[in-house]
């Protein structure tokens, strides 16, 4: 028997069942992503009701990449308009993803050998959220999201190769920074 | 393997993305070439360290709650907290959403009782479920309620006009009491509901087919009267239209014996 009312709320209960449990993991990679609390807060929410509002979409599967792509699509949105105030946004990424091949060229000639001395926590998220947008991204998502290659290219909308090749040079530059960091104190 | 091979495998083979084969291969490499030993040497560090960094972030409580008042919740939902959902959205006007919304919230109410009467019939339909009280004298099931639930439902005997009265039963319907009075068209079965505010008053009767059922609603003195069967529709509605005439004429033959009882001797 159908009872439409009874849909409705076992709908937000299931919703909020499987949704809820993530919200740290929205709110990091927002942080990450758009590095600024308030905005933070604001994409989360958003999220959050876009998710609801769409739930029905949800094709099931793990729950946590739908989440997070959701996630990143308010976060574009939200470039987008930073960057019609700035009128910078596509100059800046490519300019970001070209410097870093500079980068990961330097990276490969650095020695290997050099050890990395532990950064208080603060300090590494202040160099992760330095690395430029795609490959932060890439980055929060593998190691502080946990997802697996397959569903960062999902995330992301790219193939599980790029995902391979954004990660090594996320890491690269990550490295880079760090061992800067460590000569520079 | 090559070198610019196996420093993008590396990282899959940290990340644990390899099969088992290719983790192989690229362990093989690192153990012949230093340099790239000595990479995933590097990158390990850094894995390991970003993972013991607690890099996450924790949401803050008050994201936590305004998240919580967006998301509907069976005991948390407001409609205020629903407007505000819909004026974050931006796509609809806050006027729209409260009208929506008061829509939405009124039919989901009407469905689940609609539900649930359907529900009542059928269940009164299997084994002896139908009566609490048989008899085919109102006078019999209409006291029979009194104390039971506190209505007096207008019982009504139709079997001269083809619609026998069965008898009368409790039954529960939004969580509430509802009396039943049973009628009997041929074979056809009337379970005909009577309760406050089963729905909201209705200036006049509506007829409805669900899940293959009519319905018919009215109101009458403040009740809400619901008739559900699998007679087809002209005769409900003929059943309700002989029921509201005859609770009509009911009301002033007694009215009338009121006025002449109290009259001064």
């Amino acid at each position: 028997m159908a009872f439409e009312g009874g849909g409705d709320r076992s709908k937000a209960e299931r919703f909020r069942a499987a949704v809820l449990p993530y919200l740290d993991d929205v709110y990091t990679l927002a942080r990450y992503l758009l590095r600024n609390t308030a905005d933070a807060e604001d994409a989360t929410q958003e999220c959050y009701l876009r998710a609801f509002r769409h739930y029905e979409t949800f094709r099931g599967g793990p729950i946590k990449p739908w989440l997070l792509a959701i996630l990143r699509n308010v976060c574009r949105a939200e470039y987008a308009r930073r960057g019609a105030l700035a009128g910078l946004l596509s100059s800046n990424l490519d300019e970001a993803e070209s410097a870093t091949d500079g980068l990961w060229s330097e990276a490969t000639q650095s020695p290997e050998t050099e050890t990395l001395y532990r950064l208080d926590g603060e300090t590494m998220q202040r160099l992760i959220t330095q690395l430029p947008d795609t490959f932060r991204e890439t980055l929060v998502l593998r190691e502080i999201n946990d997802l697996s290659y397959r569903e960062i290219a999902d995330v992301t909308g790219v193939a599980v190769g790029t995902v391979m090749s954004r990660l090594a040079r996320a890491r690269a530059h990550l490295r880079n920074a760090w061992l800067a960091e460590e000569r520079g104190s | 393997m090559t070198c610019d091979e196996s420093e993008v495998m590396l990282h899959a083979l940290l990340d644990d993305e390899l099969d088992a084969g290719h983790a192989r291969e690229v362990e093989a490499h690192a153990a012949r070439c230093a340099r790239c030993a000595a990479q995933l040497g590097a990158y390990r560090d850094l894995q390991q360290a970003l993972r013991g960094g607690n890099l996450r972030y924790t949401a803050p409580a008050s994201l936590r709650r305004s998240i919580d008042r967006v998301v509907p919740s069976p005991t948390a939902t407001t409609r205020r907290a629903l407007l505000q959902g819909f004026g974050l959205g931006g796509l609809v006007s806050a006027a729209a959403a409260a009208s929506l919304t008061f829509v939405i919230v009124r039919e989901d109410r009407d469905q689940r009782i609609l539900g649930e009467a359907i529900s009542a019939h059928l269940r009164s339909l299997q084994a002896d479920h139908l009566t609490d009280v048989l008899s085919t004298d109102q006078h019999t099931v209409k006291p029979w309620f009194n104390g039971r639930i506190d209505l007096a439902p207008p019982v009504i005997d139709l079997t001269g006009q083809g619609f026998t009265l069965v008898g009368g039963r409790l039954d529960f319907i939004d969580g509430k009491p509802v009396a039943v009075i049973v009628y009997r068209r041929r074979v056809h079965v009337i379970n005909l509901f009577v309760a406050q505010g089963l729905s909201s008053l209705l200036p006049a009767p509506k007829l409805e087919t669900v899940q293959g059922f009519n319905i018919r609603r009215w109101s009458d003195q403040g009740l809400s009267l619901l008739a559900v069967s699998d007679l087809n529709r002209d005769e409900l509605e003929e059943f309700g239209a002989k029921f509201e005439q005859a609770a009509r004429a009911a009301r002033v033959s007694q009215g009338r014996a009121r006025s002449l009882s109290s009259r001064p001797a």
